[in-house]
């Protein structure tokens, strides 16, 4: 070693690295990346496709049913498509990637691994739903199973996995209550059905599109459903009450059983929807307060990915004296044999709500989920995340221009919708601009909570996920943004800074000659390129 | 079994860290909680579990769960291990390992429903998702992914419902049962759904009977599946456009996708609303499970607000040079309007949707025409090969057949005794559509010699 390279001496102060902020630095991934129609050139290919053997001919195709002109799909080779899709990946921000509570009614949680290797195995992947029941007993065995988990879950007799994310099991569930009255002769009478203004808006969307009245019940002082125009609302026409508990609120209506005793006297039945059930698992059920049916989000309570926006899985379960209208077919265990079959001979059924058996990958993954946790680990779930709910709760509510409105001193179930309405008194700034600035630190809050009953909302929900360390950075961040709301609102204002992209200008989205759903809408509209 | 309250503390599942003994206390003390009791406070008591959930013991290890999913994986038989020939709705095709390479992302896996601002990618590969479709369906709107094509089906038609004002429905082609079923629930509230049955010798649309159906009055939709359930590709399709708009009544069309690179898309020949299913597009099978629906249509105002699900849409940002996302004429969907909005919207199937995007950019214009030859060669001839087979019977004539079609046996064996045998042999197929019918389906998966063994097969059982 000459002595140009002999090692310099280095103090420990010298060596030693600061520690990191107390706010962690965060860049979102910008590639400036390109449309994918910008890419590639002509003739290049992303995969090869079996070539049909030239001496089998190709049958004669008519004229007016051929294609005249090939699709302007892009042409790329397979290199630039991954890179442009992984750099889509990079410019997104995973639940597995940050601390995502701000996703409030939504529940997300961790969604372990090993569940998503269960579903890429040929094993279930390459199933064709028409096989002969003995070649997939496995699978029927994993459907019938998270059945009888979901039973045990919700208290109930039945349930069917066929819908396919929680809103498809709000419209199943109303029409098996449909097919309840109509069974019964009643249809023409009762037409109404009665949800709350914080229950989620499918609720109401699929009452309506099965063809009921909607009756929305709003809020008393306290936040509770107001059991008064409950009492008003019901009656001869009364059809369900479709009813969420805790509500988004996060504010659990002590009065329940109250309201499905009032529904039932009226002669209708009553449905839960458990999107919120995370932090009831193992504490109470559907079936303890009373209800004729339930659902739940598989990729809420259950763990399953959300996708994106799915795919995700519903679950309905209801009494056996709803269990004729169930979906079609119904998995059944022969108790004799040991094994799995699929009954399609069910007249009283709703028939089918989509193709086949239901979201499989997600019912695998839900099934694995719950048996790896069982009894105490649903009900350790369900604890974790009601502290780490009012942990947060806790710590939020030190902040300045933030308030928690209702049932004032009452602890929260699994999640608590928030108000920024002073802070946008004070500042001008609103609950988006907030969650704008968020991303800036590394996470996600969402602020679509139509209508704003609450002002200025923001809902977080914790889940049992989410580590005290993750909490406490979530609230000093919210801090934070708040800090600058009041000391240097200008930067929540032109918030976000370091993402991907800044501010969206969103007034062509509602102008029809402008809005562009596809680039060749944009082509036209807005380039004003002739033709097509 | 224990108490829950005395197992929680005996160890931390690796899902649920604030289980950990000391810091559940401390942040109870930091609360100034006795205990999680405490937050429980509202539930009445007379509703409370007063016992453990009765569920079998956890399969704590990670280890422990994987062997018990392996028993069960180990009781299914995949279409890998067996020579299938299955179809009717859900397909076997051959996914690119890119499209499973980018679905499987962390990032597009887990993520939900963020804003464009850490969400960017979820809109732009939507927004491209979109844009190929509508290239592909020769169309300017194409939605965010819905359940599944029944889904898309049943809303296209009430779509038209709205837009017509009309009561009737008419479907013109034959239709899978678990789809009309499907749709006849869907659109109950409002409409009456009236199948004009094909031409029993052709299989193919009955015009006359289409014309006097649609006689009556009323009708919102004339509606027609391509390919058919019957696996038929009809001349008449363009014919039912001119029935339907005649009547008045807009033209909804169900497509396979992938049939799209050779076929001409419903927009070339009238339809009004195209719709369908884009598990082809490099969806696994999944057991039934990876379906995801489409839906299609010109850009006019009065067809767009008649949406229920989320259109993505392109806009500037603040910043010159970047692309920008959003949600066009959000204020029609039940996220803004609840009841008053189109119908609902809710998690659905974006990534299913991503994942056909991928699948079209990798397969391009050369790819889809390619792919869409193979199947229909492959279709020809195995439908060819059958017919000879004595005691098969291969219905329809000349009809334009793509992946599925179906055969008569007519040896006096049933359809379920011929499955049955093929089974034992290593062949799925021959899924029973009657007491001596059965569906076939071939896609690019399967060569000649594939083909070739299931007619030699059939010639041994058919008798």
């Amino acid at each position: 070693m000459t002595a140009s390279h002999a090692p310099v001496p280095v103090s420990p102060e010298e060596a030693r690295i600061a520690g990191k902020p107390r706010l962690r630095r965060f860049q979102q991934a910008s590639w400036d990346e390109k449309l994918i129609f910008e890419l590639g050139s002509p003739g290049e290919r992303g995969v090869l496709v079996p070539a049909a053997d030239p001496s089998l001919g190709m049958p004669a195709i008519p004229a007016a049913l051929r294609r005249s002109d090939p699709p302007a799909l892009p042409e790329m080779s397979q290199q630039q498509v991954l890179r442009h899709y992984l750099r889509l990946s990079q410019e997104n921000l995973g639940a597995d990637l940050n601390i995502d509570v701000g996703q409030g009614t939504c529940t997300m949680k961790y969604s372990p691994k090993v569940n998503d290797q269960f579903v890429r195995d040929p094993r279930i992947a390459a199933l064709h739903p028409l096989q002969d029941e003995d070649t997939v007993q496995g699978v029927l065995g994993i459907i019938h199973g998270l059945e009888q988990l979901l039973k045990e879950i919700s208290g109930m007799d039945r349930v069917s996995l066929q819908p396919g994310a929680g809103s498809a099991a709000i419209y199943t569930n109303v029409a098996m209550i449909r097919a309840y009255f109509a069974a019964r002769g009643e249809l023409d009478q009762r037409d109404e059905v009665i949800t709350t203004i914080f229950s989620h808006p499918s609720n109401a969307a699929c009452a309506k599109t099965a063809g009921f009245k909607v009756i929305t019940l709003h809020p008393d002082a306290d936040g509770y459903p107001d059991i008064e125009a409950l009492r008003a609302a019901v009656g001869p026409r009364t059809a369900a009450l479709l009813i969420t508990n805790p509500e988004d609120t996060g504010i659990y209506n002590p009065r329940i059983e109250e309201f499905v005793r009032i529904v039932h006297e009226a002669g209708g039945l009553c449905s839960y929807d458990q999107a919120n059930a995370n932090g009831v698992l193992g504490i109470t059920r559907a079936r303890d307060a009373g209800f004729d049916l339930c659902h739940f989000n598989l990729h809420k309570t259950f763990s399953t990915p959300h996708a994106c926006g799915g795919p995700a899985a519903g679950a309905c379960a209801v009494t056996e004296e709803l269990a004729p209208y169930l979906p079609r077919p119904t998995v059944e265990l022969d108790p004799e044999t040991g094994t799995y079959r699929l009954d399609d001979d069910r007249p009283g059924s709703v028939g089918k709500m989509r193709p086949f058996y239901g979201v499989v990958p997600n019912l695998v993954r839900a099934y694995a989920w719950i048996m790896s946790l069982g009894a105490e680990g649903l009900r350790a779930a369900a604890e974790t995340a009601v502290l780490n709910n009012n942990y947060l709760l806790h710590k939020v509510r030190q902040i300045p221009g933030v308030s928690v409105p209702y049932a004032a001193g009452r602890p929260r179930v699994e999640q608590v919708r928030y108000s920024w309405e002073k802070l946008h008194q004070d500042t001008g700034l609103h609950s988006e601009d907030i969650g704008l600035r968020a991303a800036d630190f590394g996470t996600h809050y969402w602020t679509s909570h139509h209508p704003y009953v609450v002002p200025e909302p923001m809902t977080l929900e914790p889940t049992e996920s989410y580590t005290r360390a993750d909490l406490d950075e979530y609230a000093a961040i919210l801090a934070e943004i708040a800090r600058e709301a009041y000391e240097d609102p200008e930067t929540v204002r032109t918030a976000p800074h370091r993402s991907t992209i800044h501010r969206v200008r969103p007034e062509a989205l509602d102008d029809p000659a402008v809005w562009a759903v596809s680039w060749r809408a944009y082509r036209r509209k807005v380039l004003g390129e002739a033709g097509r | 079994m224990t108490s829950p309250q005395d197992s929680v503390h005996t160890y931390t599942h690796p899902y649920i860290p604030n289980a950990v003994p000391a810091v559940r206390q401390a942040m109870l003390e930091e609360i100034g909680a006795a205990s999680v009791e405490d937050f429980y406070a509202d539930i009445p008591d007379g509703i409370r579990l007063h016992r453990p959930l009765d569920l079998p013991e956890p399969l704590r290890s990670e280890a422990e769960l994987t062997r018990h999913m392996e028993a069960l994986l180990g009781r299914n038989t995949s279409t890998r291990q067996a020579l299938s020939f299955l179809g009717s709705g859900c397909y076997q095709h051959h996914v690119p390992a890119v499209v499973d390479e980018v679905v499987n992302r962390s990032e597009f896996l887990t993520a939900y429903a963020g804003e464009p601002y850490e969400d960017h990618g979820r809109f732009q590969a939507l927004w491209e998702y979109q844009s190929m479709m509508a290239e592909l369906l020769d169309v300017e709107i194409v939605n965010v992914p819905v359940y599944d094509g029944f889904q898309a089906s049943g809303t296209a038609l009430r779509m038209a419902g709205r837009i017509t004002g009309r009561r009737r429905l008419l479907v013109a082609t034959a239709i899978d049962a678990d789809k009309l079923s499907r749709i006849r629930d869907y659109v109950r509230p409002d409409h009456d759904v009236t199948v004009v049955p094909v031409d029993p010798a052709t299989g193919r649309a009955d015009l006359e009977a289409v014309r006097e159906a649609l006689a009556a009055g009323d009708t919102a939709a004339v509606y027609a599946d391509t390919p058919s359930a019957l696996g038929i590709v009809d001349e008449a399709l363009p014919l039912l456009a001119d029935l339907a708009h005649e009547a008045g009544a807009l033209y909804v069309v169900g497509c396979n996708p992938l049939t799209l690179g050779v076929l001409a898309p419903p927009s070339a020949y009238g339809a009004d609303i195209a719709c369908g299913d884009i598990q082809p597009l490099g969806l696994h099978q999944s057991f039934g499970g990876a379906n995801a629906g489409f839906i299609a249509t010109r850009d006019e105002e009065r067809l767009v607000a008649e949406y229920p699900s989320r259109l993505f849409g392109l806009v500037p940002t603040s910043v010159e040079g970047e692309y920008g996302f959003g949600d066009v004429a959000y204020e029609r969907t039940s996220f803004a309007l609840r009841e008053e909005g189109k119908e609902w919207v809710g998690t659905a199937a974006a990534l299913h949707g991503i994942g056909a995007g991928v699948y079209l950019a990798l397969m391009g214009p050369q790819g889809m025409r390619e792919i869409g030859e193979t199947i229909l060669a492959l279709t020809a001839y195995a439908r060819g090969c059958l017919a000879e087979v004595p005691g098969i019977e291969v219905p329809y004539g000349d009809a334009l057949h793509f992946a599925d079609f179906t055969v008569r046996y007519t040896g006096g064996r049933t359809a379920a005794e011929i499955r049955a045998e093929l089974k034992e042999r290593g062949i799925f197929g021959g899924t029973p559509t009657g007491t001596h019918e059965a569906a076939f389906c071939v896609t690019e998966v399967h060569t000649r010699s594939d083909i070739d063994r299931l007619a030699a097969t059939l010639k041994e059982i058919v008798k």
